[in-house]
């Protein structure tokens, strides 16, 4: 919200300079967004006075003009229509600043000499205005500064309201805030009432009495059509951000800016019978002030007469019954609309405006009167006219009572951890115009009518705080019995493994957790992602099942900005919709493609394979210790059907390994192959310490074996059954070599195993190493039909 | 006797000329092996009368310390030119590149997150986390923004097809915890949060890190404490500027926002919004059943991404989800 800050220091001036009084504000929790200059600079613009008005000689849309500047009279050429005999305008002598800072000079226009020029709104950056020059009251005395005559020494504050702020969303409402902060007196916000000259009055009926429980109007009659809206209005309309349409309108703006009250006016001429306020059927049209038409759903709050809706409550106005030129007769509306009523029909309708903020957020439910009889006062002054009664419609069915809470001042110290007096606390409420009566125990505090955020003690321990400043609270470090939870480890654990695989040359990668549905269903054909009921857009519309689609898109992204060597990794949430509902799962997955190793100049360059990535796993499953993990030959549906591992602990998967399926890979876009990882972080779950085991002192003893198995035998089958016939003694088995070609029939391959053999205590006799190769060759032969290579 | 000096003289005139070690070997077998030719004049010794026997013996002793003397030091000035001549055949141009996979790095996020948790978890904090798809109650009823409250306005809400939503905030956790473990508790949650707004300066996918403290006797000079702390911390700065000012969120009250002034680039600076916080409003702790007459708290969030710019000078908001690698590279 913007508003003037002399207008503001007509309600209260705390005597301090701008800064200041901004500082206070924001530190008072009305935060002051911005500061800005009411006005350019205008160096040397005055007032002049039209003294004549001669035709141009060589031009038939100009006018020599003779202009009075409280000394001397200037020639000038001016071209506007309005420029008459009389008229007081902004002058901008040569030597003057307009309003892009430009200086003006004296130049002959087609032959006549001009001494500067008389200005438009527009062109002294005061508004968009452009249609003539500026018309200055008839009392503006001429040869005085611009910026005295428009008291433009002015800025513009931008307060940015919290939404509990309602009643700040206005000058008088501000300015009660900073009345209070600098301890003192608020210029009275009673307003006289305007006696009734007349009994015409609209009829109203209150037909949702729980969301509109009060209505005041009043019917203003013979109003000069021609009457302007003065200076000192749109002014102040201006630096507040509103545009001036029609005197009628800009006084119901300017009361709203005032008193914090929407209002609107209806041309009486225009309404037809009674109005009606009340909720909309289904299907009902309104055609609206900004031109636009829209269609009602059921509910909406409406204003009707005797032919339909005549305004969007609390919103906007109707189309058929707003005031023109040619208003004479007005009806002025003045209501209160329940706040949770109303919420959401801006949004629905997609029709912020200042009434709906505000109604929105609550206005005074005692305040509809005092607005009218404010803005009569002002029609009267600006349009003249003969008033009828003030008459207020009202139904005790929705009225809010007004709050009374019960309040301990000891609460001040509980919550704020100082000492503040139970007196100063008392004159702050008070302040505030809370009621508060402090002979009894708890204090029993009424809240205004205007503030709809004080309902429990902590409400009012706020307010406390806001006024003696939340600067005088002291910092202090909590002492607390609590102790860290056991079992806090898995932000630990997941820290070790952004380590291990950076270190391994992946980059972390932060993907979104929705993604294109099409590119969901080609990772994991048929089946349905969960979809959002609003996405941003269809590429983002689906929770990922998977963090493979989001790193696989970040691959192509630095694919394409000719990145070679690409290893991306992320730790995320997936979701999956499974028969009990949706489950949410922290995975960890990773990305690679391109180069093994980086490029050397000593080595031969070599793209990554399975195993690179299947070494990362294993570096990744070592620093979770993940040991009882093995790699499983299996298939998923968006991996190589021939390069695919499944991490398989205790019979249970909690991950896969392998190569991106070909087909995915092309639809793509890559020209080399990804390999992916994924793993459970939630199963891979929180592991024990590492545990010691004792180091041998004597020699260990290596016995080599080449294994001729048929191709179909994995090396994991082999190593197994290795390994189980070989026993305690053996320490280590590495496979070290696998061989196919001469020597060796097609179908087969040769491993070449080494078993080293160790004991904790005793070195080993060649027999024992003996016996156990013997048992391990028989159990080769017997479990995967391994010979032994010639 | 003569005999002797010919031998030593021969032999150490070879010596002086063998290039190589094994020269210099065959010439030790030659004159001081078992057979060698001192060696041999040894054997001799028992043809000699016995008081000549000392003599002699002495002067073939003395000989073959001569000669053996000589080898030494040849062989040490063969040695030293052979290391020398090593040494300048394997000079290398160290300037070449090194071999092996370079590092990657962890994302700036993450380095923000853990550095958080870090702090916190000095001050007695644990870590907990959430589900990202929440219920309303936990996303707003518990937090005291029931429907229609102006609060959820600022939340541009996505949903899912069911009424379930993406959490639009941390906050949640607050109430997960607090449903399950009683006061008194200090934990911050970090993680992703969404909202329905896509632009230069908001990106529908952003991280919060939520901050909780329950206990008896808690006030908000206990909340500037800790967030002072924290910001210092964090910045690495003791002369930090905080300023905290009056807010509004609907589960706390009194609310506060908090900013800081760090000196920008050109010199200039302004206060800028850091965290919300306060102390936990009496509604939220009735819904989950803890006792707002005798317990008090502080919560206090913060935008992961907001701390992540500042702290390391990155200007747009969407190169945190680009995982462009020249971008990641940066923060290894």
């Amino acid at each position: 919200m913007k508003l003037s800050e002399r207008w503001l220091r007509e309600w209260f001036d705390p005597g301090v300079e701008t800064a200041e009084l901004a500082e206070r504000l924001t530190l008072a929790g009305l935060e002051i967004e911005g500061l800005s200059a009411a006005a350019p600079a205008l160096t040397g613009v005055i007032v002049g006075e039209v003294r004549e008005v001669a035709p141009h000689p060589d031009s038939d849309h100009l006018h020599v003009c003779q202009v009075f500047d409280g000394n001397a009279t200037h020639q000038l050429v001016c071209g506007a229509a309005n420029v008459r005999r009389g008229l007081k305008t902004a002058y901008a002598p040569p030597g003057a600043a307009i309003g892009d800072g430009r200086l003006l000079t004296r130049s002959p226009i087609r032959g006549v000499e001009s001494a500067g020029m008389l200005c438009s709104v527009a062109e002294l950056g005061l508004g968009d205005d452009a249609s003539g020059i500026m018309e200055l009251p008839a009392d503006a005395s001429a040869g005085s500064t611009l910026r005295d005559c428009m008291q433009l020494d002015d800025t513009v504050v931008e307060v940015n309201l919290t939404p509990n702020r309602a009643d700040c969303f206005c000058v008088s409402g501000v300015a009660r805030d900073l009345a209070a902060l600098f301890g003192g007196r608020l210029k009275s916000t009673q307003v006289a009432t305007v006696a009734a000259q007349s009994d015409r009055v609209v009829q109203v009926q209150l037909a949702a009495p729980l969301a509109c429980p009060a209505y005041a109007g009043r019917v203003i009659t013979g109003i000069n059509p021609n009457a302007r809206t003065p200076l000192w209005m749109s002014e102040r309309l201006r630096r507040s951000g509103v545009r001036c349409i029609h005197p009628l309108v800009d006084v119901t703006n300017y009361v709203m800016l005032e008193l914090g009250q929407p209002m609107h006016a209806f041309d009486l001429d225009k309404l037809e019978g009674w109005v009606v306020v009340r909720e909309s059927i289904a299907g009902e049209r309104i055609a609206l002030l900004d031109d636009s038409e829209i269609e009602l759903v059921a509910g909406t709050l409406l204003i009707t007469d005797d032919r339909g809706p005549i305004a969007l409550a609390g919103i906007m106005g109707g189309a058929t019954t707003a005031v023109s030129e040619r208003t004479t007769n007005v009806f002025l509306e003045s209501a209160f609309f329940e706040p949770i009523r109303l919420a959401g029909a801006a949004r629905r309708y997609r029709m912020h405006t200042d009434a709906s903020q505000r109604f929105e957020r609550g206005v005074d439910p005692r305040g509809q009167a005092r607005a009218i009889e404010r803005a009569t006062q002002l029609i009267l002054d600006i349009c003249s006219g003969t008033p009828g009664p003030c008459a207020v419609t009202e139904s005790d069915t929705g009225r809010r009572p007004p709050a009374v809470v019960q309040f301990r001042p000891a609460a001040v110290k509980r919550l704020l951890g100082i000492d503040v007096a139970e007196s100063r606390i008392a004159a702050i409420l008070r302040s505030l115009d809370m009621q508060v009566d402090d002979t009894v125990m708890p204090w029993r505090v009424g809240a205004p009518s205007f503030r709809f955020d004080i309902n429990i003690e902590a409400d009012l321990v706020e307010e406390v705080a806001r006024i003696q400043g939340y600067e005088s609270i002291p910092a202090r470090l909590p002492m607390t019995a609590g102790l860290p939870a056991v079992g806090d480890a898995t932000s630990p654990l997941e820290a070790r493994a952004r380590n291990t695989l950076s270190v391994r040359g992946y980059f972390e990668a932060i993907t979104y957790s929705f993604i294109d549905p099409s590119l969901a269903r080609a990772f994991d054909p048929g089946v349905e992602s969960v979809p959002l009921a609003n996405p941003i857009s269809s590429e983002m519309s689906v929770l990922r099942r998977s963090i493979w689609p989001g790193l696989a898109q970040a691959a192509l992204h630095n694919r394409n900005r000719q990145v070679d060597d690409i290893r991306l990794f992320e730790i995320g949430m997936v979701f999956r919709q499974e028969q009990g509902g949706l489950l949410q799962r922290r995975q960890m997955a990773g990305l690679r493609t391109g180069p093994a190793v980086r490029v050397h100049w000593s080595d031969r360059a070599r793209d990554s394979d399975f195993y690179d990535i299947k070494q990362d796993v294993d570096a990744l499953l070592q620093t979770l210790r993940q040991e009882r993990v093995r790699f499983v030959p299996s298939t998923h549906p968006a991996l190589h059907p021939g390069q695919t591992a499944a991490l398989v602990r205790d019979d249970a998967v909690i991950g896969h390994v392998g190569a991106l399926h070909p087909a995915i890979s092309a639809r793509m876009g890559f020209d080399k192959p990804l390999f992916l990882f994924e793993i459970d972080c939630d199963d891979a779950g929180v592991s024990a310490a590492a545990q010691f085991h004792p180091i041998s002192k004597v020699p260990a003893v290596r016995r080599d074996l080449a294994i001729v198995v048929d191709e179909s035998v994995t090396a994991d089958a082999c190593l197994q059954a290795a390994r189980e016939a070989a026993g305690d003694l053996l320490r280590d088995l590495q496979l070290f070599d696998v061989y196919r070609g001469q020597g060796i029939d097609s179908g087969k391959k040769s491993l070449a195993l080494g078993l080293i053999f160790q004991t904790l205590s005793s070195t080993l006799t060649d027999d024992e190493v003996e016996q156990a190769v013997r048992r391990v060759l028989a159990r080769l032969r017997e479990c995967v039909g391994g010979t032994l290579r010639d | 006797m003569s005999d002797i000096e010919a031998i030593v003289h021969e032999a150490i005139v070879a010596l002086a000329a063998a290039v190589d070690l094994n020269a210099l070997d065959e010439l030790r077998v030659r004159y001081l092996g078992k057979k060698g030719a001192i060696t041999a004049l040894l054997k001799t010794l028992g043809n000699l009368p016995a008081d000549q026997r000392p003599a002699a013996g002495q002067a073939i002793n003395d000989a073959k310390q001569r000669v053996s003397d000589q080898l030494d030091a040849r062989k040490a000035a063969l040695e030293a030119a052979h290391l020398d001549e090593r040494l300048r055949t394997e000079h290398i141009d160290v300037t070449l590149p090194g071999r092996g996979t370079s590092s990657g790095g962890v994302h700036p996020i993450s380095i923000v997150i853990e550095r958080i948790e870090g702090i916190f978890r000095h001050a007695g904090f644990d870590v907990a986390r959430g589900p990202e798809v929440e219920d309303d109650f936990h996303n707003f009823e518990a937090l005291n923004i029931p429907a229609h409250h102006p609060a959820r306005a600022m939340h541009d809400t996505f949903y899912l097809t069911d009424g379930r939503l993406l959490r639009t905030h941390t906050s949640p956790v607050q109430i997960r915890v607090m449903e399950h473990t009683p006061p008194p508790l200090r934990i911050i949650a970090p993680g992703r949060v969404y909202r329905c707004d896509y632009d230069q300066t908001h990106s529908p996918m952003f991280h919060q890190v939520e901050g909780l403290c329950i206990d008896e006797g808690i006030t908000m000079a206990d909340l500037k404490g800790t967030l002072d702390v924290f910001l210092k911390t964090f910045f690495d700065r003791d002369d930090l500027k905080i300023r905290y000012r009056p807010s509004y969120f609907p589960f706390t009250e009194p609310s506060m926002e908090v900013d800081i002034k760090l000196e920008s680039k050109h010199g200039i600076s302004n206060w800028l919004e850091v965290m919300g916080c306060g102390m936990v409003h009496p509604a939220v702790l009735a819904k989950v059943g803890v006792d707002s007459e005798r317990y008090t708290g502080f919560a206090f969030g913060l935008g992961v991404e907001r701390l992540a710019m500042l702290r390391h000078g990155i200007s747009d908001l969407r190169l945190f989800f680009e995982n462009d690698i020249q971008f990641l590279r940066q923060f290894a």
